[in-house]
Order: structure tokens, then sequence, then C-alpha cells
């Protein structure tokens, strides 16, 4: 199957990254890691293989330029006592602020993974490619993430 | 999504030249009308909202890069307006012929040469792209005439008069006809 227009792949998925990214890099840098994320799969696409999973490849880039912008932030960051970890997640108006409080809680790859699967909507398969690790492995990070959430929901 | 990320990001991959087909619509007096243009030149222009199909023969043909943006289409929007304004009787844009080939491409450019307000039948194009026997496979190359309107195949008819057809539909070519003096203006 040939390659799409680059268009179709905003048009469909554009959205879903955008949420992603609000969850993974926070709502003050989703935006602009929303421009990298697609000026940096635009300057690739020509060389994409056409047949590639074209969602979990942009849900790839998208992650590595929200780690991107947390290296910055660290880099930058005035030592001020306790510093979080990932920052604040919660996407603007979520409706229950303490569940996302408690996946930024998550150690770092049931965080990955349970982003990838829940925000991303990718399957496990995918995910294991992301995060190089195997699908079972992938699968694994995810229920725990979710255990652990499950957890922290009901000592509320 | 929001119209002003996708602007944002439609004005940043223009400015680093990462847009190889760039699209948009325009309105004009026949409804609206696909555009798309490549650094050579306008590579298409058809009637209606783009189908999926239209979109995916540009990436294929053309480059994977189809993008829509709008301000890069803005001196074809600009001559168009000009045109069913009545103020503009010649196109003076590039075009970018990487649609057609062979025979289909002759046709096309002999059509270009006919004047603003006058008609030529389907043996004469086919006899100017080399072949006069073949004004019927002329006939199917004016039916796919990827860049229409400007590429004028409207001023294309029948060796009896009569005006045959169009891809834009028999109304859309009578309208151009009209608004270029070879039919008679409409009475009200």
């Amino acid at each position: 199957m040939p390659l799409p227009p680059f268009q179709r792949l905003v048009d469909d998925h554009g959205e879903d990254v955008f949420r992603f990214l609000v969850a993974v890099a926070g709502a003050q840098d989703a935006d602009d890691c929303w421009q990298e994320t697609y000026l940096s799969a635009l300057r690739a696409y020509p060389g994409v293989r056409s047949g590639s999973n074209l969602r979990a490849w942009l849900f790839t880039i998208a992650h590595n330029k929200a780690m991107d912008t947390h290296r910055t932030r660290a880099r930058h960051a005035v030592p001020v006592g306790a510093v979080p970890e990932a920052g604040e997640i919660a996407p603007a108006g979520t409706p229950v602020p303490e569940l996302w409080n408690a996946v930024d809680g998550l150690p770092g790859k049931q965080r990955e993974a349970v982003l990838r699967r829940y925000v991303a909507d990718l399957p496990y398969a995918d995910i294991a490619v992301a995060m190089g690790t195997s699908p079972d492995a992938a699968r694994r990070n995810v229920f725990e993430g979710l255990r652990k959430l499950r957890e922290v929901w009901d000592e509320r | 999504m929001s119209a002003d990320r996708m602007t944002k990001l439609a004005e940043r991959a223009t400015a680093e030249g990462l847009v190889d087909v760039a699209y948009t619509t325009v309105d004009s007096p026949i409804g609206p009308l696909f555009v798309a243009s490549t650094d050579k030149g306008l590579v298409r222009l058809w009637f209606g909202a783009p189908p999926d199909s239209m979109l995916e023969q540009l990436a294929l043909r053309v480059s994977p890069r189809v993008m829509e943006a709008p301000a890069k289409l803005d001196p074809v929007r600009r001559q168009l307006d000009e045109y069913f304004e009545g103020a503009r009787t010649n196109f003076d844009l590039p075009l970018d012929w990487s649609l057609s080939h062979g025979f289909a491409q002759r046709v096309l450019e002999a059509t270009n040469h006919i004047p603003y307000g006058q008609v030529s039948t389907y043996g004469t194009v086919a006899d100017k792209a080399g072949n006069k026997a073949a004004s019927r496979a002329a006939g199917r190359a004016l039916g796919t005439n990827p860049i229409a309107v400007v590429v004028p195949c409207h001023r294309v008819i029948g060796a009896n008069g009569s005006l045959t057809g169009y891809g834009g539909g028999m109304a859309a070519k009578e309208y151009l006809l009209r608004l270029e003096g070879y039919l008679p203006p409409q009475l009200a």
C-alpha cells in the first residue's frame, strides 16, 4: 500500500496525538511538542516504508519530543528542593485530577505503558516496539500500572 | 482538530520547504474548485471538494508530502478571482504537467494555446498534438484534464458546434463560454 497523503495523518491522528502530549508533556508544552512532532514526521515521511504502522510511528515521535522537553526543562530548572518527576500531566479541565496525579506518580515504565495503551490507544505489539521490550513485558507494565492506579483510587 | 494548530503547522511546514504538494479549495461562481500546486506550478484544478482518491493520486504520483496549505495557493486564488470577475483573459501561472504525459499532454498543451473567447474542435487539437485521426483520444485526454479551467478544455467543442461534454458538468462549460463571450450572455 502506498503512503497516504500526509494531511491524512494530521486529520486522522492529530487530535489523539495532542491528547497524548497533554498527558505526557503537560498542557503547557503540548502545543509546541505537537508542532515539532508533525514537522519531524513530515521531514522523514518520504523515507517511511509503505505498510508501516503510521499511527504508532507518530506516537513514538510524539513521545520522544515530550522527553526532549522534559530534559530541556530539567537542564534549565533552578533547584528548589523537591522537584516534581514529570510535571503536571492532568489535561486542562480534566474531570478527575486525582486520577491523573496517580498516573503521574507511577514508575516510569508503567506510566509510559499505561499512557501508550490508554491515551494513544496503541496495541501491545506497538507499545513493545516503541519501548524496546517484548509484548509480554509491555502488557505486564500496563497491568502493574493499572493495579497501582486501582489501589490509589480505592484509598481515596 | 484546532484550526489554529493546523494553520500554524501548514505555515511552518511551508516555510521549511517541506510541503511538496499544497492544496486548498477556492470558491467560484461554478462552485468550489480544488486546487493543488507543487514547486513547479499548478498541478491540479478540479471541481468540488477533493475525493480521497484525488489526494491519493497526488501522493502516489508526485509526493506523499501532501498538505492543506492555502497560503501557498494565494496567486492561483487571486488569478481565478480576476478571471471570474471578467478582469483576466490569460492565466499567468507556471504549470506542473506531472499528471499527464504523451499524446494526452500534447493535446492539453495545444488546448492551452486556444485564446480566450475562442473555441477549437477535438479534431483540431488532435491534429496539433500530432495525430489528426485521434479526435476521440483527444476527447478522452480533455475529459481527464488535470488542470481544468486554467488549461481551457472548455474551449474545445464538437465539429458540428455542439458543446459535447465537460468534466465539471455542461452548466459549468456554458457558464465559462458565456463569461468569455463566445456564447451570448444569458437573458435573465
